[in-house]
């Protein structure tokens, strides 16, 4: 995707600067980027699906849409070598335990996209007893994608979005004193965007 | 029907009947097994279509729903309770096996207990979950019942309740498992289970002795849900059960208010409905064939079934304006009309189709490693197959012919020209290759139509505010999995009063744990995938 068709390049580079305020080490920094740029065009997903949005996320697989393309096509069953976990459809009370051990489970760095309107926010089942309004009441989410489900295009836009997160992280120290997403929103407040 | 009637009436002399609908006959709880087996055993109504769990307030009770696989004529029997403390009923399960799920799911949803049946655990919600949510007077406070991240608390025990002879009902708390059996789990979280049902599997060595099926894991509360919402907002969750079938269940529950609200809709409507159903299911069955052939470990099937896919998912994208949940019928008739490319693209689709199958015939079928896995694993008996009520492609596998479309024919079929498929072996093999066949038999339906798409408005003109009669009506459809049933209750109001959805995939995940004893834990996997189960449409 060329750089001009990004929307939140501002936001991006914002976090960039802060992350090289105090400069960066000759040595580390390049390392960083080494080693960001493999772990960007490498991250596996796990095979996590409860509804509708896994078969968009098995289209995303196949031939036509062809993730292999991005170097995310290696799913895993396991968490345990998964890089990221795509929360695909809606989670209910009985499954939000399953899914909490799930993201634990996941090796450090570890990221979630939150895959559609139920992930999301509860999407249309807003009124259900037994639904979980969005999953970041349980696990903090990187990317938020919406849609019902979305399409597999808007699917490689999100993963696209997490890469890019990945791409400008510091892998030596920053990524093991992750800050919680609460924390992280209210210094880094998204324009436009209230919570 | 009368001649029915007139022998119940003589046997059950305190049977009332309701004729408004489906013939109804009420009886008082304790005849209930009585009646049920006398209509079984004497009047041949040997398929338990679903049993429907009530909340009238004053009362509380279940409607079964019986149908005749000779005659294919349907009848119900109603039983109610008037303690609402300690509603009980007697169990069926002793005729039925499927019974003695659907009666768990009642209890699960109104607190029925049911004497007799050997298994009252509740089937959706966790042990621990405070209420019945489908009582009128439920409380839904989010504080009785949050959001836990510990790990659900598990029981071995279930619960059975015995009449003593005296009259009394006693509770007894059962094993699930022997004392000394090894208790595999598997899933919520498994690539095979296609989705997140679980499996807890007692194992001798390698042959599976028992499976206790988990559900509920994405039970979304749809039909609590649908009854605080109108008619025309009710439609949308019908895209998100089965989600490979939208388009047939947007029909039933369409053509079930449009019925209830005596609306007649237009023949071009009527054929563009009849010709998205078998798109879908074309679509379906093969994501079926490229995710079955994937569990057996034959990945690049997926790759070859999903090129046709795609090619249906672009014709929908173009005339509904989704790949996937497309909110296409209306009550009325269609939400917009057809693309003007959409014949054009169904006959390109119908020339490559035949191309297609021969390939997957070429690739997969006649494989040695298939042969081996499929022919003879996971046999269904034709008498099981009715007693689980295992509708559908998995049914039609074991001999039963049990296609809605020829047996109680709904909107065009009967002036279509098609063939239902059925086998008789009964194993993996047969229900694949019935899904094969039934690809064939879409096509040639929509070869007929597709030229013949008669010209006329599409959606006719419905009040704003939808209300329906009192009343209550049952519909049923051939989903892509099998027979999906609708049961609408109307009070005159805009909300239905109770909307029951009748999933085909709620048996075909019960039969697991009858298919699979005796066989290899590595068949469960072939078995699973070759039953076809969607688990939000069990789940709802």
């Amino acid at each position: 995707m060329p750089y001009e068709a990004w929307k939140d390049n501002e936001y991006i580079e914002g976090l960039v600067k802060e992350l090289q305020n105090n400069g960066t080490n000759v040595v580390v920094g390049t390392f960083d980027k080494l080693i960001n740029w493999g772990r960007s065009n490498s991250i596996w997903p796990l095979t996590f699906a409860t509804s509708c949005c896994g078969i968009e996320f098995v289209s995303l697989g196949a031939a036509r849409f062809d993730m292999a393309r991005f170097g995310w096509e290696v799913a895993r069953a396991s968490p345990r070598q998964a890089d990221f976990i795509m929360v695909a459809g809606t989670i209910v009370h009985r499954m939000a335990p399953v899914l909490r051990r799930l993201y634990d489970q996941l090796a450090e760095p570890k990221y979630v996209i939150a895959t559609g309107a139920c992930a999301v926010s509860g999407g249309p089942f807003k009124k259900s007893y037994h639904v979980v309004m969005g999953v970041d009441q349980i696990i903090p989410v990187d990317v938020y994608l919406p849609g019902c489900p979305p399409r597999p295009e808007a699917m490689i836009y999100a993963i696209m979005q997490l890469s890019r997160k990945i791409k400008v992280e510091r892998f030596f120290g920053g990524v093991n004193r992750k800050e919680k997403q609460e924390e992280f929103l209210k210094a880094h407040p998204i324009p436009g965007v209230n919570d | 029907m009368t001649e029915i009637q007139e022998k119940i009436a003589g046997m059950f002399p305190e049977a009332e009947f309701d004729t408004s609908d489906v013939l109804t006959v009420s009886v008082p709880d304790a005849r209930l097994h009585e009646l049920a087996k006398t209509l079984r055993d004497e009047c041949h109504f040997d398929f338990l279509v679903t049993i429907i769990g009530m909340d009238w307030v004053e009362k509380m009770g279940c409607l079964y729903y019986l149908e005749s696989t000779e005659k294919h004529n349907r009848i119900a029997i109603k039983a109610t309770t008037d303690d609402r403390v300690n509603p009980m009923l007697h169990s069926i399960a002793d005729l039925w096996p499927i019974a003695g799920i659907f009666e768990r799911e009642v209890y699960d949803f109104f607190g029925i207990v049911f004497i007799g049946n050997p298994d009252m655990r509740r089937l959706f919600l966790s042990i621990d979950w405070k209420g019945f949510p489908f009582r009128k007077d439920y409380d839904a406070n989010p504080e009785l019942n949050p959001v836990s991240t510990e790990n659900e608390r598990q029981s071995d025990f279930t619960d059975t309740y015995v009449e003593t002879p005296d009259g009394k009902v006693e509770k007894q708390e059962v094993r699930v498992f022997a004392n000394d059996d090894f208790v595999v789990n598997i899933g919520p979280q498994h690539p095979a289970t296609h989705g997140v049902l679980r499996f807890r599997t007692a194992v001798d060595g390698e042959t599976i002795k028992k499976i206790d099926v988990y559900m509920g894991y994405i039970h979304r509360g749809v039909e609590k849900i649908s009854e605080s919402l109108t008619y025309p907002q009710t439609l949308h969750f019908m895209d998100r059960l089965d989600y490979f079938s939208a388009h047939p269940y947007h029909h039933c529950l369409c053509m079930t208010y449009e019925e209830a609200a005596g609306i007649e809709i237009s023949r071009r409507a009527q054929v563009i409905r009849v010709i998205m159903d078998e798109l879908s299911r074309i679509a379906s069955h093969c994501l079926f064939i490229g995710t079955f052939c994937m569990d057996l470990g034959a990945t690049t099937m997926l790759f070859y079934t999903l090129r046709v896919r795609e090619q249906i998912l672009d014709i929908m994208d173009k005339t509904c304006g989704a790949r996937m949940t497309f909110n296409y019928e209306c009550i009325g008739g269609l939400m917009q009309d057809i693309d003007k490319d959409f014949v054009k693209d169904v006959k390109d689709l119908l020339a490559v189709l035949p191309a297609n199958l021969k390939e997957y015939d070429k690739i997969f079928t006649g494989n040695v490693i298939t042969q081996n896995r499929m022919v003879g694993v996971g046999y269904l008996s034709h008498d099981d197959a009715i007693a689980w009520s295992v509708t559908g492609p998995s049914g039609r596998a074991s001999g039963w012919a049990c296609d809605v479309r020829k047996t109680a024919p709904y909107s065009i079929y009967s002036e279509l020209d098609f063939e239902q498929v059925v086998r008789t072996e009964g194993d993996s093999m047969a229900r694949f290759k019935v899904r094969m066949d039934e690809i064939v038999q879409s096509a040639k339906i929509i070869e007929q139509l597709i030229d013949n798409i008669p010209d006329g408005e599409v959606c006719v003109k419905v009040p704003k505010v939808l209300k329906l009669p009192v009343g209550h009506w049952f519909r049923t459809v051939e989903g892509c999995r099998g027979t999906f049933g609708i049961y609408l209750e109307s009070n005159g109001t805009t909300n239905p009063y109770r909307l029951k959805i009748v999933p085909p995939c709620l048996p075909a995940a019960a039969v697991v744990d009858h298919i699979t004893r005796g066989n290899k834990i590595a068949d469960l996997i072939t078995i699973g995938g070759s039953l076809d189960y969607i688990v939000p449409d069990m789940d709802r």
